[in-house]
């Protein structure tokens, strides 16, 4: 996605910095699960440098508020239901024989204003087996539906008014 | 008792995903283009993966394991959708354009008023 409006230069709070340090550090420390003076200073070592290209690549800049990070579960729990519920109708349609697919374009502007949100949002769109994201442009999303019962289901903008209630800023 | 209700409850899960991965697999020799093959492939990739990793949590139980495996699943669903739209958005930018019923341009104003911009 196209960054136009933002300069390359832009702040990052040592809150930020420190927390991710924490993040980054409790994860080392619980996936080796060795304590040794040397593993430690490597783990220093290594989320120290994932931290300065997390910065470079501009990682603070699209960073969540934690109030969006806690509503997250809410989203993940309503996805996963309808994962599986388009998941049996896709593969309904594979296994049937006469493959009753009526393959569909739907173009819509989303609402959402962060990047964030979008990427959120085609992620979460793809995610669930019978629609994928095949372009972004600014506000713009470009989605292929299998059917057009999933075509249908999508226009409803039912995914994009749940990732609203993350309230992204 | 627990035990083994656990056991067969895993086993579940872990035969279904497996059935997922072989429609995947049936479906994409049997879907006729690219784009539709997609679909069926986001079938293994999201609903397979999670139906073998809970059925492979409930198999290491409550430990550290359990975590590891869970977080592992949580970073595949995160990136399998990104790299999806990658092949997805790589095979238009190349001007391959879906073969599609109709491609319909829809405003947020033509919807049922839910809406506002």
């Amino acid at each position: 996605m196209k960054n136009k409006t933002e300069s390359p230069k832009y702040t990052i709070t040592v809150w930020q910095l420190l927390g991710t340090f924490l993040v980054l550090m409790t994860t080392w420390l619980l996936w080796s699960g060795l304590y040794k003076p040397l593993l430690i200073s490597l783990g220093v070592f290594s989320c120290s440098l994932s931290l300065w290209l997390a910065q470079r690549t501009g990682f603070f800049r699209h960073a969540l508020p934690i109030r969006s990070l806690l509503r997250l579960p809410a989203l993940w729990w309503w996805l996963l239901i309808e994962v599986i519920k388009s998941s049996i109708e896709v593969a309904r349609i594979i296994l049937s024989p006469s493959l009753p697919i009526q393959p569909e374009l739907v173009e819509f502007t989303t609402t959402e204003k962060t990047n964030s949100g979008k990427v959120i949002l085609g992620n979460s769109i793809t995610l669930s087996p019978g629609t994928v994201t095949i372009d972004v442009d600014e506000d713009r999303l470009l989605v292929h539906c299998l059917t057009s019962n999933t075509a249908n289901e999508l226009r409803s903008r039912e995914v994009e008014r749940r990732i609203e209630k993350l309230e992204i800023e | 008792m627990i035990n083994t209700v656990m056991d067969v409850l895993s086993w579940i899960l872990l035969c279904s995903g497996g059935v997922f991965v072989l429609i995947g697999g049936i479906g994409a020799l049997r879907l006729p283009n690219f784009y539709t093959r997609l679909h069926a492939a986001s079938l293994t990739e999201t609903m397979a993966t999670i139906l073998i990793f809970v059925g492979m949590i409930l198999q290491a139980g409550f430990s550290l394991e359990a975590l590891k495996l869970a977080v592992i699943m949580l970073f595949l669903l995160l990136t399998a959708p990104t790299a999806s739209y990658a092949l997805a958005n790589a095979a238009l930018q190349s001007g391959m354009r879906p073969k599609a019923e109709s491609a319909k341009v829809e405003s947020p104003n033509a919807q049922t008023g839910n809406s506002e911009s």
